[in-house]
């Protein structure tokens, strides 16, 4: 199993030194395919590695650098489309975290930019992004009425000459989900990130990262999301976490985040029945990069749809969904 | 993965894995002059996988992935396994290599200093560089010539070379059968047969050389040479380069260098001879 060799692998870097070249073409494949290649070269630097290796994780630094600073240049674009608004504009994820020099953006891929805006504001922020050059990335007139009914956010948009995306929240879970967290207090708690732009406080940044690894989510990438969760868990005042947490109706995911996130990445934890079957989902990574339990995967990825909607919603989403020709991972 | 096979072409290690035989072992029959890398650490896998379990069997269908993959890659048929695990290291060495700017062209060496070729799909790279690779040139490489950001050097890259539709008898006559793989029919780019590099080629893939001339060849035109402004060559070889974008400024540098400091033209020729004739008039002039 080369996720769990993986994951020892950031729990404890020194134990890569123990790895044959079989160990080493696992590890690199399964970080790869769970986008941690960067983080775990910046883990591992320093640490002797094989001739062959240490190539391969300098080109991983400096794509993770590159991609910090794309992020940061994207996240500067949108700030400067949206200052006439006066509206709050927070980072989320990845760009936060390289905005702020978390320990969690260390080597963070970094896809999308995602940013959280008042919901009562979505309609101006859209028509300033469309007049800055974003543009819809995939029109689908059931995609956007579904996207803007029921979702978190508005449809993804892109772009039309950087070819870069943006995801434009309101909240941190689908309105159909059954946790409702708070907008507005995270809004009104946000700290600044420079440059005008808001990040959530440390509290929340768990709050959200929980929410979209474990309330939401079929758990595809869950490695890296709980890295996040484990390195953010680290930088939150428990007595201020536990009081976020009740607001935003999340103490049991942030329960188990934390369970999860001490037995893989930590010391070690107490795992419910449940915890285990989440753990395995997260290993189910072979030494090719291939995933592996297809029935486990398939049942996460049921269960995520099933979280998000009700049931009657959900069979008619699927149907239309499957009618158009997609078909899960 | 039930199948598999580690090669190692120039400075990368790719560890390809496969559901099927077949694709590994034509590899392991056109590879077998390469260096034994069985048990290396690679820096790329490879992987030629079922889109879904039933194709494993039933009509196979090849899914090319690996370290870097892309969703919507083609499927591809069994009989076309090894054009597909050529394809799948060509998809890595794109998306993945950091350690020289990946330009898209053939390369051809001697006396240490080298001729770089790069145009569009079917514009005669391919057959130019295996043809001069026969008459007294080292072939480097017919996909992707790596430029060293450090030193300017083009490093060999000397894959088997992709010979498509009517390059195939033009290459295979010179040859000889020995060196040639099964010929695939009817792929998406027509016929494709591939031709395995000269020993001497494969012994020397470690060894560079200085870029001295630069071609924008174009093949199934009246013979002409034209010179190419420094901007139009700067424009051209972003747009040929797979990893320019995500190198930055160490990127940019080297390919500034590169088009300062390398003579440049476009030809037009109509056949191959017209081709190596015309190519080894400008070597003697400019480079």
């Amino acid at each position: 199993m080369s996720a769990a060799l993986l994951v020892r692998a950031l729990r404890d870097p020194a134990s890569v030194a123990g790895l044959d070249a079989a160990g080493w073409n696992g590890l690199i494949a399964a970080a790869r395919a769970e986008r941690l290649i960067a983080t775990l070269a910046v883990q591992i630097e320093g640490l002797p590695v094989p001739d062959a290796v240490e190539p391969m994780l300098a080109d991983a630094r400096l794509d993770a650098a590159r991609e910090a600073r794309q992020a940061l240049w994207e996240a500067d674009r949108a700030a400067q489309a949206l200052r006439a608004l006066d509206v709050r504009v927070v980072l989320l994820k990845g760009t936060a975290y390289a905005a702020a020099g978390l320990k969690a953006g260390a080597g963070r891929f970094i896809g999308d930019l995602d940013i959280l805006v008042p919901r009562d504001r979505l309609d101006a922020v859209e028509q300033a992004l469309f007049a800055a050059g974003w543009e819809w990335a995939k029109p689908d007139p059931y995609d956007d009425a579904y996207y803007r009914q029921w979702m978190h956010e508005l449809p993804p948009m892109i772009h039309a000459t950087r070819d870069r995306m943006i995801d434009v929240h309101h909240t941190i879970l689908p309105l159909t989900a059954r946790p409702r967290p708070d907008a507005a207090t995270l809004i009104a708690a946000a700290e600044p990130a420079g440059n005008g732009l808001y990040m959530l406080s440390a509290e929340d940044r768990v709050c959200h990262a929980v929410a979209h690894m474990l309330a939401d989510g079929d758990l595809q990438g869950g490695l890296r999301n709980l890295w996040d969760i484990y390195g953010l868990l680290a930088e939150a005042d428990p007595a201020a976490l536990d009081r976020r947490v009740a607001i935003h109706g999340l103490a049991a995911h942030v329960r188990q985040a934390r369970r999860l996130a001490a037995s893989l990445y930590g010391a070690g934890a107490r795992l419910t029945l449940w915890d285990r079957a989440v753990r395995a989902r997260l290993l189910a990574r072979d030494g090719w990069g291939r995933e592996t339990r297809k029935a486990l995967v398939f049942a996460f990825f049921v269960r995520s749809h099933w979280l998000r909607m009700p049931p009657l919603m959900l069979a008619r989403h699927l149907w239309t969904k499957w009618r158009k020709g997609h078909r899960p991972q | 993965m039930r199948h598999e096979l580690t090669l190692r072409i120039g400075p990368a290690t790719f560890r390809i894995g496969s559901a099927w035989r077949g694709p590994i072992d034509q590899l392991s029959r056109l590879y077998a002059v390469y260096p034994d890398a069985a048990g290396a650490i690679a820096d790329f896998t490879v992987r030629l996988q079922p889109t879904s379990a039933i194709r494993q069997w039933v009509r196979p269908s090849i899914f090319i992935t690996g370290d870097h993959g892309l969703a919507d890659a083609a499927p591809m048929r069994l009989s076309h396994g090894l054009l597909a695990a050529e394809m799948g290291m060509n998809l890595q060495m794109a998306l993945g290599w950091r350690r020289h700017l990946l330009l898209h062209a053939s390369s051809v060496e001697k006396d240490g200093r080298v001729l770089v070729m790069t145009g569009e799909s079917g514009s005669g790279k391919s057959t130019l560089a295996a043809l001069l690779g026969e008459r007294g040139w080292r072939l480097m490489g017919d996909e992707f010539a790596l430029l060293d950001m450090a030193t300017g050097a083009i490093m060999p890259f000397p894959r088997l070379v992709s010979l498509k539709n009517r390059a195939i008898d033009v290459v295979s006559g010179q040859v000889g059968e020995g060196r040639m793989g099964p010929l695939l029919a009817a792929t998406a780019k027509g016929d494709i047969r591939h031709m395995v590099p000269r020993a001497d080629a494969v012994a020397r893939m470690d060894e560079g050389g200085m870029p001295a001339l630069l071609l924008f060849p174009r093949f199934g035109h009246d013979r002409d040479v034209r010179p190419v402004g420094q901007a139009e060559i700067f424009m051209r070889l972003t747009q040929a380069s797979t990893n320019y974008v995500a190198l930055g400024e160490a990127g940019f540098t080297a390919l500034t260098r590169f088009v300062r400091g390398v003579p440049a033209r476009a030809i037009d020729f109509p056949t191959g001879d017209d081709a190596i004739a015309m190519v080894e008039r400008l070597w003697e002039e400019m480079a």
